[in-house]
């Protein structure tokens, strides 16, 4: 029996381990069971390899020095990442995920810069090498862009003059000058260096002029080119579970930037050459007709309570306003008075698709009260109020009417056939994508200004009160 | 000189398939994968896109298991790749541990009502 088979039957459980953990995760009630299988089989490779490995050629040595640096570098790399994970905020999720992300590509790169000495003369495995180098930095440094850019520190897109050429431009000389790496193979790692400089620069290139709105799609993509950079390695090592994980994750983070996408209504390449998210308030301005109405606490409360049925459409703004429970609250309250109330979520409301349902189920709202939005649709028809807290752009009809403003063509959710709509709303600025909303104006609806935790909150005691 | 330039490319391009061949179960297993990454991804609902996606952003942090054989191979003279090897060990044990421990926290919030 050869040691090296064990490893190899490792690497097939955790491999399997990947599937099936992807797998389950498609199913609420398996979802968290899957995440450990895969945790499991991760935790299983590891281990294995700093066990178990030896390269064909004899380069593997143990001396207790490497040993434990290994396990501290581990050590140290699992208190960082469980208390930020178990300390961040859910509303902070996407950023956080940006973050990791970023740490998965710069480790992918960082291998690359060291194995590339090794296998001079390999034309194959030096190719292998840089492309992994190449697109483990372009996640890396887009990563910590986008991560800066959801957590708002840098607010404004940053467009370059002809930033769409230039870009393209710094692309394709990137890929030139890997493979003239490749091909000439200097022995000084000088040029390689600069290499991963230069993919860093093109990463942050890439990611700055795209709008906050878009930084999940940009995000889900970086996240598939990681896979794609850990798959190289696995190709590199003949290491089948990183191959099979990478690429795993690989095609799952394109078919989830395409589903976004769709969602969105914008092909990809609009997302990352088109101007969008940068707060130029087209059309909307000229056509307004109609005015804000005001609508009070106890007004709402009255309508509310002697409604049918209720649907709360939540955007991000109430997750930011930490609103969550007391919506959760209200629910309950109007449920027990026989009102039906739903939740009615957009593909895209939140930072990232489904982030919505995360932050309402957080505060225990159970997800068969979550409808989406094919489903939630045909319903408003026989919808007596309309409660949007904190969302703008999937409820702006702009997107269906207005064929200059920037989100036309966006699927959204048709309040505007609802009997009443109100919306809650801290100010009158525009949405997250910058654009003004016409359905604020419509007579139909009206608006109740104000935060949104105190102002619900106040709704509940003066429905309590009834 | 031109002669000798194209045979220079010509022993690179033989270099290339023999690496492919070489490695044909790779490829196979990459191929297969993509389908199969496919296939169990297109049916997720999007309740659960953010969860996957943390829980996917997980799994490529088995980018580790790559810096951990940087580290064995590399001799304990070499004080300077040790560090990087260092410093790639603690990124991928942070996304790996991150990643799984924030889809935990999310999906710990999933559990059926009523």
């Amino acid at each position: 029996m050869e040691i090296k088979y064990i490893l190899d039957i490792i690497y097939l459980v955790a491999s399997v381990t990947f599937v099936l953990g992807l797998k389950m995760l498609s199913h609420p009630d398996s979802a968290r069971k899957g995440n450990l299988y895969a945790a499991f089989g991760m935790t299983l490779a590891i281990v294995g390899t700093i066990l178990l490995y030896n390269h064909p050629d004899g380069y593997t040595t143990r001396e207790p020095i490497k040993i434990i640096l290994i396990l501290a570098a581990i050590g140290v790399g699992t208190v960082a990442g469980w208390l930020t994970a178990s300390k961040v905020q859910m509303t902070k999720m996407p950023e956080l995920v940006s973050l990791f992300n970023g740490m998965g590509g710069a480790c992918a790169a960082i291998i690359g810069l060291m194995e590339y000495e090794h296998n001079l003369g390999k034309t194959g495995a030096l190719a292998t090498i840089i492309a992994g180098l190449i697109i483990g930095s372009v996640s890396f440094s887009g990563s910590v862009i986008a991560f800066l850019k959801l957590n708002e520190t840098m607010k404004k897109p940053i467009r370059l003059p002809k930033y769409n050429i230039l870009n393209t431009v710094v692309m394709i000389a990137l890929v030139l000058f890997g493979a003239y790496i490749v091909y000439a193979q200097p022995e000084h790692l000088l040029l390689v260096v600069l290499l991963f400089i230069f993919a860093l620069v093109y990463g942050v290139l890439f990611v700055i002029p795209i709008g906050g709105a878009d930084m999940p799609v940009v995000i889900s993509l970086l996240n598939s080119f990681t896979g794609l950079a850990a798959a190289f390695g696995g190709f590199l090592y003949q290491n089948q579970v990183m191959l099979t994980g990478g690429i795993l994750v690989g095609s799952a983070g394109t078919i989830l930037t395409l589903a976004m996408c769709k969602a969105m209504n914008r092909p990809l390449t609009n997302v990352i050459f088109g101007a969008f998210g940068g707060g130029n308030s087209t059309g909307a301005a000229a056509d307004i007709n109609g005015s804000i109405k005001d609508i009070s606490i106890s007004d709402t409360a009255i309508l509310m309570n002697y409604a049918k049925k209720v649907v709360i459409v939540p955007g991000y703004g109430l997750a930011v306003a930490q609103a969550q429970h007391v919506i959760h609250e209200l629910e309950l309250l109007l449920e027990e008075r026989g009102v039906e109330v739903v939740y009615a979520i957009h593909p895209v409301a939140g930072r990232m698709p489904g982030h919505m349902n995360v932050l309402l189920a957080e505060s225990n709202v159970s997800y068969d009260k979550l409808v989406e939005m094919e489903d939630i649709n045909p319903q408003f028809a026989n919808t007596d109020v309309v409660l949007v807290v904190g969302a703008n752009d999937v409820v702006n009809p702009a997107a269906k009417t207005d064929p200059s403003s920037p989100i036309f063509g966006m699927p959204i959710l048709d309040v505007e056939n609802a009997t009443n709509i109100i919306v809650n709303k801290r100010s009158m600025n525009a949405g997250y994508a910058g654009i003004d909303n016409l359905l604020f104006y419509q007579p139909k609806t009206s608006m109740l200004f104000g935060d949104a935790k105190g102002v619900l909150a106040k709704l509940v005691s003066e429905l309590k009160q009834m | 000189m031109a002669y000798c330039l194209k045979l220079k490319a010509k022993n690179k391009m033989n270099q290339i398939i023999n690496f492919l061949g070489e490695n044909i179960q790779m490829i196979y297993i990459i191929i297969l994968s993509v389908f199969v990454g496919v296939e169990v991804i297109g049916k997720v609902p999007a309740v659960l896109h953010t969860p996957l996606m943390s829980g996917a952003n997980a799994i490529h942090g088995v980018v580790i298991v790559g810096a951990i054989i940087v580290m064995l191979n590399t001799p304990a003279e070499n004080i300077l790749s040790l560090a990087l090897g260092f410093v790639a060990v603690v990124f991928g044990t942070l996304n790996v541990v991150g990643g799984f421990a924030v889809t935990d926290r999310m999906l710990e919030m999933f559990k059926k009502k009523k």
